[in-house]
């Protein structure tokens, strides 16, 4: 009876943080729907579905998020590939190096994003190269990189290989047993990293913060409205973000799933 | 031929990734540090001179900030531990079914932007908001009162922001526990309080080391929160880092701080890694 209580109580705890860590994003979703006459939306006015209709009025705000959208895609795109590569190696050969390349991986993990923003500012500044979309974009595709790389070398150790050695004594040559065979068992881990650049990538501010220059990303267009009060398409233009973002996850959690019927 | 194909394959595969991290971590790194030596400024250049002194200064200046971004974070650390763990326990133990739903849940907040959600805080925090007004208008508060500014409002939004990086290193800890060794302790006539403290949580630690890890290091050097929800009393190392190199394009200062930050970083992560006195952490963290 006594453990019974113990497990009671634990069960209303894990809800209370749960509904603790939502409390800010419903919030959020809740003034997107405000019916504030301008820019000050910290009150709550009533219900309105304007700020749906009106929510790419703003151009610079639109432009930001459209910055976000580009840098993220390619981020994923090239992420994707370079950490792919890494992530192949490290699972399926045995070579010198490595150690190093393992460290550097989690050196890229571990250290302070505001180092990491920081160093890239001091290198393109000592370049003399101008800071942008491109600064940012080389910024993202290096901290993405391991990751991408941590979860495709994840998925090639489970890898059974003599699939591969059943294609290979079939007659098929490395690279086609590479693209019939081995890639498409590696794809689910390809796409997941991916999806976690892009993630990191769109969610980025502090070493966009560093890399932008006069650029703005769309948490950094937020970040400098701050002072000035957001005005409620933010709140709508999150709204979506989130609502995109957990439709993805539900969908590729349900296709990753194995039937449960047959 | 295929041998030597063989031995060149992986170089080949890490070639483009190896060079990116190559080019845009390691290089910015050593230019740091370089630049970190340098005296001048941005408009004559500046030369190496192996200034030392400007660690010295730096550290003498903002030695207040610094050491108070090492506190928040620490005690950011431990609150985290401690919310965290009952969490990630019962999700192991009790979730039955449900566990890929209960962390679901948990990594909710993740679709929102960090920024927006802790902009989200401080609009529920605010003086007269929409949770302390009302308090204050049935006088359970007296009306002077305000969070916003205080150390608690910084150290709970960092706490916000970063518990489930804490939940779940724990949970997959605990989710490795077979149950029966917990059985075993308590058919051996450990009472339950017992067997936690002598089966379960040893065997979490390794969890908990990789959430210290991922939690302490962003926590001390984050300035979001302290810009955000904070106030002058409670500016952290992050904020002079970011206005040092952003307003007033002091490089040498600032990137002497960065350095100093990430080494104190580091010897914190590595003393406490000693203090659990075992390698394989290392490598669970490191995984």
């Amino acid at each position: 009876m006594k453990r019974l209580t113990g497990e009671r109580t634990l069960y209303l705890y894990t809800w209370l943080i749960i509904a603790w860590l939502t409390l800010p994003v419903l919030i959020m979703i809740a003034f997107g729907f405000n019916d504030t006459p301008g820019r000050y939306n910290q009150t709550w006015e009533g219900l309105t579905l304007k700020w749906y209709g009106r929510v790419f009025e703003l151009d610079e705000l639109t432009k930001a998020l459209v910055i976000s959208l580009i840098v993220a895609l390619v981020t994923a795109v090239v992420a994707g590939a370079l950490g792919t590569g890494i992530g192949y190696a490290l699972g399926r050969y045995a070579f010198r190096g490595s150690g190093t390349l393992n460290l550097i991986m989690f050196a890229t993990m571990s250290s302070p994003e505001l180092v990491m923003g920081a160093s890239l500012l001091t290198l393109f500044v000592s370049l003399g190269a101008g800071l942008g979309v491109v600064t940012i974009t080389i910024a993202h595709i290096m901290f993405s990189i391991s990751f991408v790389a941590v979860v495709v070398r994840a998925r090639v150790l489970t890898l059974d290989r003599s699939i591969e050695e059943a294609a290979a004594d079939l007659g098929a040559s490395p690279w086609t047993t590479f693209w019939r065979i081995t890639f498409p068992i590696i794809l689910p881990a390809v796409s997941a990293g991916m999806m976690l650049a892009f993630a990191l990538s769109i969610d980025d501010f502090v070493v966009s913060n560093f890399t932008a220059g006069t650029t703005t990303t769309f948490p950094l267009w937020i970040w400098g409205a701050t002072r000035v009060g957001l005005p409620p398409q933010v709140n709508v233009m999150g709204t979506l973000i989130f609502l995109v973002g957990v439709l993805i996850a539900v969908v590729s959690s349900v296709r990753a799933r194995p039937s449960r019927r047959g | 031929m295929s041998r030597t194909r063989r031995v060149l394959a992986p170089y080949l595969l890490i070639l483009p990734g190896g060079l990116w991290l190559l080019l845009f971590f390691v290089v910015p790194m050593v230019t740091m540090l370089s630049l970190s030596l340098q005296q001048g400024d941005v408009v004559s250049g500046y030369v190496f001179t192996g200034h030392w002194q400007t660690y010295v200064d730096a550290f003498g200046n903002y030695r207040t900030q610094m050491v108070r971004s090492l506190i928040y974070g620490a005690i950011t650390t431990i609150v985290l531990i401690v919310l965290a763990f009952p969490v990630a326990y019962w999700i192991a133990f009790y979730g039955g079914r449900r566990k890929p739903t209960y962390l679901f849940l948990l990594l909710l907040p993740f679709f929102v932007s960090f920024v927006l959600r802790t902009i989200s805080w401080r609009q529920i925090l605010t003086d007269e908001g929409m949770l302390l007004g009302p308090l204050k208008d049935i006088g359970l508060l007296p009306d002077g009162f305000h969070i916003l500014g205080t150390p608690t409002a910084v150290i709970g939004g960092l706490v916000y922001n970063f518990l489930p990086f804490m939940v779940l290193p724990v949970y997959v800890a605990l989710e490795r526990i077979d149950p029966r060794v917990v059985e075993a302790a308590r058919d051996l006539y450990a009472d339950p309080a017992t067997a936690f403290r002598k089966v379960i949580f040893p065997l979490a630690l390794p969890g908990v080391f990789a959430g210290v890890l991922m939690t302490f290091v962003p926590a001390s050097s984050d300035y979001v929160n302290s810009a955000v929800l904070g106030s002058s009393s409670t500016t952290m190392i992050g904020q002079v880092i970011q206005s040092q190199y952003l307003v007033s394009s002091n490089y040498p200062t600032a990137s002497a701080l960065s350095f100093t930050l990430m080494g104190v970083l580091l010897a914190g992560v590595f003393l406490y890694a000693r203090m659990l006195g075992t390698e394989d952490v290392m490598k669970v963290a490191a995984r």
